[in-house]
């Protein structure tokens, strides 16, 4: 019998207002282990909806998600979150606490000892590339958006899931702290192991770091596949999304020549 | 001679660690008390519309009660409760002082606590709430690991309010038999004592300043996430409850505590009786400033030893009597009422302190009157005013009655300022107390009462039921009975409301003894 997937969405709806806004209308989806999977749409798109109905923070109307094999329903939703690495959008980092309080604060709710905490503290730094020493003790307000990002996915790292979900995590960032933060977390996705979801706007990031693309609108799953297979779609939505990425290649293709791109 | 070089000054200072300590018990107990009813209910009104709003009204309205009237009202309230707890349960608890004030002064915390703790931990961004559920806390994890801390600072800052005002408010406990810094202030009212007054009203807001000052270096420790200002704050605190904890400590507890009423009067015959006490070798104190419904409940509790009430007082206010006896009659009637509740009536001091009506001594000759039955047709044309009291009373009713007394206006005012009214002639006629100094200084004159329509109002010694059997106390205060007359009273008031350095009641006791009895 084959392992089951890392996550499977069937079928899985769910409304707010009272049933008058459908976020999510009858989504199925598969992850895959060690999978990149980006969720690309625009705003009310559902996108975030889905991500949250992962790890139960919030729950569906109908369908059911499994994680690793499990009903999510039938999990207590607080080991389950402690399971999962969730990156916020902007960082979503507990103002009053350090950079170490805040990556070592899910192993610290499991009740691992501090000194066990403080050296993994210190491995995470050093795997999101934040010196050990200047950073450890500093508050969130003493970062910049791409070292609170850092810190965001280091917390998400530090209880070892193997089920990484990110919310918009490099949205806010200026294109160069966001290349370079992308490049540096899908070669850590790929050193741990990981089954990753991200959630974005932008297909051109989805195409540069994922595997696979699933593109919502309206709550539905327009379409599913790696950048190839979409490209082939006939669907009018997602050729509109890939036709950017397309055009702006073939741009700089122009403006700037192989040779003077060192 | 400088303002400091005023003996009352001294005489000030050795009263602070009693009232200064009494006064931060009562403050720090309150609050801690406010803050544990009020802590809980914000953060179970966080997120209810509802109760939120129905607990930030209800003490809005509480606020609105005047603070003297709220400490007031829990009197009774707990005298109630004391009796049905005595008659359920078999145990009584004291009704008077510290409960009482601690209720009312926790009640009174409560708003600022309540509006920053729920404005506090509505303030956490909802994003934050979001992560801290992401990353795996459950909701009481969340509420104190991210909720509490980010309201922190909000929270202290109703905090700090909250302990202002009940610094503040605290000194208004004394009327209900709670030493405080309100002591300086009610006694300085009373015997026109101002450097009390300007004492009390200091030391209490130096208080006040020293602790929000503390609580604001704990606010600003957490602001700025540094625990050793946190910490030093904390300490600051501490220090200031247990240096307020060691003079109580070392106190005894078998001293007899010696009872007086709101006015100069009651303040020079309390220090007399306390004089007395210790010239026996007993160990006593004053309790002073006790409102006159509360001061008989107290006695009767045992909360005080001794005091002064006056016959008719107690005839009219305790025993609820509305006809007139002769002056005999009257005391031989109270004191089998007085020994069926297990009150000692010692016996009578000699003089008289009863209410009477006292208008210019020039005004009442130039309109031919000299007395109450004179006064009743001009009345309709006249003014009157008298202390906050009188006009609820039973005796200004039978007087109404007796002389179909009407007048054009009635006025309260503080008593020590009603004589000085009368003789500038800001109002025309006063209730007076026959006893005071002042009718004599302002060149007044007592209204024949000939229809006998106000009871007469010997001074007498009350003794406690726990205290019925007590030889010594008793033969140290026999020596007073029948020796003060009311010319003796008088000086020893006028003396009481000199306003120097000799008009202490310690001072004037002390000079009335010389006077009278000791001979």
């Amino acid at each position: 019998m084959p392992t089951p997937p890392p996550i499977a969405f069937a079928h899985v709806a769910k409304s707010f207002d009272g049933g008058r806004v459908k976020a999510v209308d009858d989504v199925s989806l598969e992850v895959a282990e060690g999978e990149f999977l980006a969720i690309v749409g625009g705003s009310g798109s559902g996108k975030t909806t889905l991500l949250r109905l992962a790890n139960r923070l919030i729950d569906a109307d109908t369908g059911s998600i499994r994680i690793e094999g499990e009903d999510v329903r039938s999990v207590d939703p607080v080991a389950l979150r402690r399971r999962i690495g969730y990156v916020f959008q902007s960082g979503g980092l507990f103002p009053h606490m350090s950079v170490a309080g805040n990556i070592g604060i899910t192993p610290k709710l499991q009740g691992v000892p501090a000194a066990e905490i403080a050296s993994g503290v210190d491995e995470l730094l050093d795997l999101v590339r934040l010196d050990r020493a200047q950073y450890r003790d500093r508050f969130p307000h003493e970062l910049s958006g791409g070292q609170r990002q850092r810190v965001g996915v280091a917390r998400a790292l530090a209880a070892r899931p193997k089920i990484v979900l990110m919310d918009e995590p490099f949205g806010a960032l200026d294109p160069l702290t966001r290349d370079a933060l992308g490049d540096d977390y899908r070669a850590l996705h790929r050193k741990l192991g990981l089954t990753t979801v991200m959630i974005t706007h932008d297909m051109t990031e989805a195409i540069l770091l994922a595997d696979r693309i699933a593109v919502m609108r309206a709550g539905r799953l327009l379409a599913q596949g790696t950048p190839l297979q979409l490209s082939k779609s006939d669907d009018a939505y997602v050729g509109e999304l890939l036709r950017t990425p397309r055009r702006q290649a073939e741009r700089l293709g122009v403006l700037l020549p192989r040779d003077g791109a060192a | 001679m400088s303002l400091f070089s005023d003996p009352r000054w001294s005489e000030a200072l050795a009263h602070l660690p009693d009232y200064l300590g009494n006064h931060i018990r009562v403050s720090v107990t309150a609050l801690a008390l406010g803050l544990l009813l009020s802590l809980p209910l914000a953060i179970a009104a966080r997120n209810r519309p509802l109760m939120r709003g129905a607990l930030l009204g209800l003490a809005s309205v509480v606020q609105t009660v005047p603070g003297l009237a709220l400490l007031a009202l829990f009197y009774p309230l707990l005298l109630a409760l004391a009796s049905l707890s005595f008659a359920w349960f078999g145990f009584g608890f004291s009704a008077f002082g510290f409960l009482p004030a601690v209720l009312a002064l926790a009640l009174y915390s409560m708003l600022p606590v309540l509006r920053n703790t729920i404005t506090g931990l509505r303030g956490v961004e909802p994003a934050i709430l979001e992560a801290a559920k992401g990353v795996g806390m459950t909701e009481l994890q969340s509420l104190m690991s991210v909720e509490l801390p980010l309201a922190l600072p909000v929270m202290m800052a109703g905090i700090r309010t909250a302990a202002v005002w009940v610094i503040g408010t605290a000194t208004l406990s004394t009327p209900i038999g709670q030493t405080s810094l309100g002591n300086y202030i009610f006694a300085g009212l009373q015997t026109q004592n101002w450097v009390f007054v300007l004492f009390g009203c200091l030391a209490a807001a130096v208080l006040a300043l020293g602790v929000d000052q503390l609580l604001a270096l704990v606010e600003a420790g957490i602001r700025a996430r540094s625990r050793v200002r946190a910490i030093a704050g904390v300490l600051g605190i501490a220090a200031l409850v247990a240096a307020a904890l060691v003079p109580s400590m070392a106190r005894g507890p078998s001293s007899y505590i010696v009872g007086a009423k709101t006015f100069a009067e009651q303040y020079v015959l309390s220090a007399l009786i306390a004089q007395r006490l210790q010239a026996a070798g007993l160990s006593a104190t004053t309790r002073e400033g006790l409102g006159s419904s509360v001061i008989y409940d107290a006695l009767l509790s045992g909360d005080i030893d001794v005091y002064v009430d006056y016959s008719g007082t107690l005839w009219a206010n305790q025993f609820h009597h509305s006809e007139i006896r002769p002056r005999q009659e009257l005391l031989t009637e109270l004191k089998t009422a007085l020994a069926r509740q297990n009150v000692t009536l010692l016996g009578e001091l000699g003089f008289e302190n009863a209410y009477a009506l006292v208008m210019p001594k020039k005004r009442a000759e130039a309109l031919g009157i000299r007395s109450i039955a004179d006064l009743a047709s001009h009345a309709p044309a006249m003014s009157m005013a008298a202390d906050y009291e009188f006009f609820s009373r039973p005796e200004w009713a039978g007087l109404r009655e007796a002389y179909g007394l009407k007048f054009r206006a009635q006025r309260q005012m503080q008593p020590d300022f009603m004589y000085a009214a009368a003789a500038s002639g800001e109002v025309d006629v006063i209730a007076g107390y026959t006893s005071d100094g002042l009718i004599a200084k302002y060149d007044l004159v007592v209204l024949d009462d000939v229809r006998h329509a106000i009871p007469p109002y010997d001074a007498i010694v009350l003794i406690a039921p726990k205290r019925a059997g007590d030889r010594t106390l008793q033969a140290a205060l026999q020596p007073l009975l029948g020796r003060i007359d009311i010319s003796d009273m008088r000086a020893a008031n006028l003396r009481a409301a000199g306003g120097d350095g000799a008009s202490s009641p310690d001072t004037v006791a002390r000079w009335l003894w010389d006077k009278t009895a000791k001979q």
